[in-house]
């Protein structure tokens, strides 16, 4: 079944934003809200899903031939449940600071429906080049995401970035930013804004095509 | 049919023996390293647990596994026993604070757990876990669900009464253990 399906550059582009999975396909809404009160931890939560996912894309993609239909998801399920169970660890070992703070959210990504998705939308059906572009693609998405709500969390709530002071000392932190509810009113935010920006430039690119 | 469930399953057994195979192998060149990252952890919280303490030793205490605390002078001042126990959702490691003749409770604090997010994991919260400093162990500590009235009481974490009972077992089970093997030792 080669050569059916969106191509790999296809893949890789529609993962960061005509696909984000954050902001327009609303998946894995649980650590993405949850991690974003600072940088440090929305990128290690990053990281971790980008090895997941690509490891993961990676074996179904390799194995997809010989999955039977009615037991695929317990076959991603297994899959994604080491390579989570291997990130936490690594985490444990060289970051332990980090894997205190995340604490369940690190294995909880094995529930996390990014994953799952890709395996069943294109690792399951795509060969593996495709899996790995489709993978990054996805991983840059979400990563960026986190990125975008984290920064305007950590900055607006504690005005530092990555822990580097960037607002003046003065600056009376807004804590309700790094609490649940500014995880909800940022995402609620950007995720608009970045709806409107895509219906925008869909929009000019209709009237452009027109005007041509 | 036998035959036909394994044509079925095959990938799954096979997968499951590899996955198995590469999990023990991650935890056996890991493990030492997430047990380091425990101690530095541990020893660095003594001071915390135990007023006055400035460092702990490792000791055996009736074969259970124990840091003497010592202040400034290296006069002992209290216990660190590392605990664990079952919680809500797996186990629960944690830090127990005693006094010198393990009579009462210093402090304790969580170095692991995968409780709820957002309600268990409040046990590792400062706050929380600060109500079982200065408690008696004797008699056991109750998990209430209103404000602790009684000296013996711990005020539930709201929504998350069976991790706040499971924390409270723990306590109650090793401090009275402990306890118990200190008095045996003959403080040695």
């Amino acid at each position: 079944m080669a050569g059916t399906g969106p191509t790999p550059l296809e893949r890789f582009i529609n993962g960061i934003l005509p696909e984000n999975p954050v902001y327009r396909q609303v998946l894995g809404m649980c650590p993405t809200l949850a991690v974003t009160n600072g940088m440090k931890s929305a990128m290690t939560m990053a990281g971790a899903v980008a090895f997941v996912l690509i490891c993961a894309n990676v074996l179904t993609s390799l194995i997809r031939n010989l999955l039977k239909p009615h037991l695929r998801i317990l076959v991603f399920t297994l899959t994604i449940a080491v390579f989570v169970t291997i990130a936490d660890r690594i985490i444990a070992a060289y970051m332990y600071d980090m894997s205190k703070q995340l604490g369940p959210y690190i294995p909880l990504i094995i529930v996390n429906c990014i994953i799952i998705c890709r395996c069943e939308v294109c690792a399951s059906k795509q060969g593996v080049f495709t899996a790995v572009s489709d993978a990054v693609g996805q991983s840059l998405g979400y990563a960026l995401a986190l990125t975008t709500i984290a920064s305007v969390r950590e900055i607006l709530g504690s005005g530092t970035w990555f822990n580097i002071p960037v607002l003046p000392a003065n600056w009376p932190d807004w804590v309700v930013m790094v609490l649940p509810p500014g995880a909800f009113l940022t995402l609620g935010l950007l995720m608009g804004a970045a709806n409107w920006i895509g219906t925008n430039l869909g929009q000019r690119r209709k009237s452009a095509q027109e005007a041509a | 049919m036998k035959n036909n469930y394994l044509k079925q399953a095959w990938l799954v057994l096979v997968l499951a023996v590899c996955f198995g195979g590469a999990l023990a192998g991650v935890e056996h060149s890991l493990s030492g390293r997430i047990k380091a990252n425990k101690l530095a952890d541990t020893l660095g919280q003594i001071p915390s647990l135990v007023p006055g303490a400035e460092q702990g030793n490792q000791e055996m205490v009736g074969g259970q596994l124990a840091y003497r605390a010592v202040d400034g002078a290296g006069t002992p001042v209290g216990w660190v026993v590392p605990v664990t126990g079952q919680g809500f959702a797996d186990k629960i490691e944690l830090l127990l604070g005693l006094n010198a003749d393990a009579s009462q409770i210093t402090g304790i604090y969580i170095l692991d757990q995968k409780e709820t997010p957002g309600l268990g994991n409040k046990i590792v919260e400062p706050e929380w876990r600060g109500q079982f400093a200065n408690k008696s162990i004797s008699p056991a500590l109750v998990v209430v669900k209103r404000k602790a009235e009684k000296a013996n009481e711990i005020e539930a974490v709201t929504g998350a009464t069976i991790s706040s009972e499971s924390v409270a077992g723990i306590v109650n089970q090793a401090a009275a253990a402990f306890r118990q093997k200190l008095a045996e030792g003959g403080q040695q």
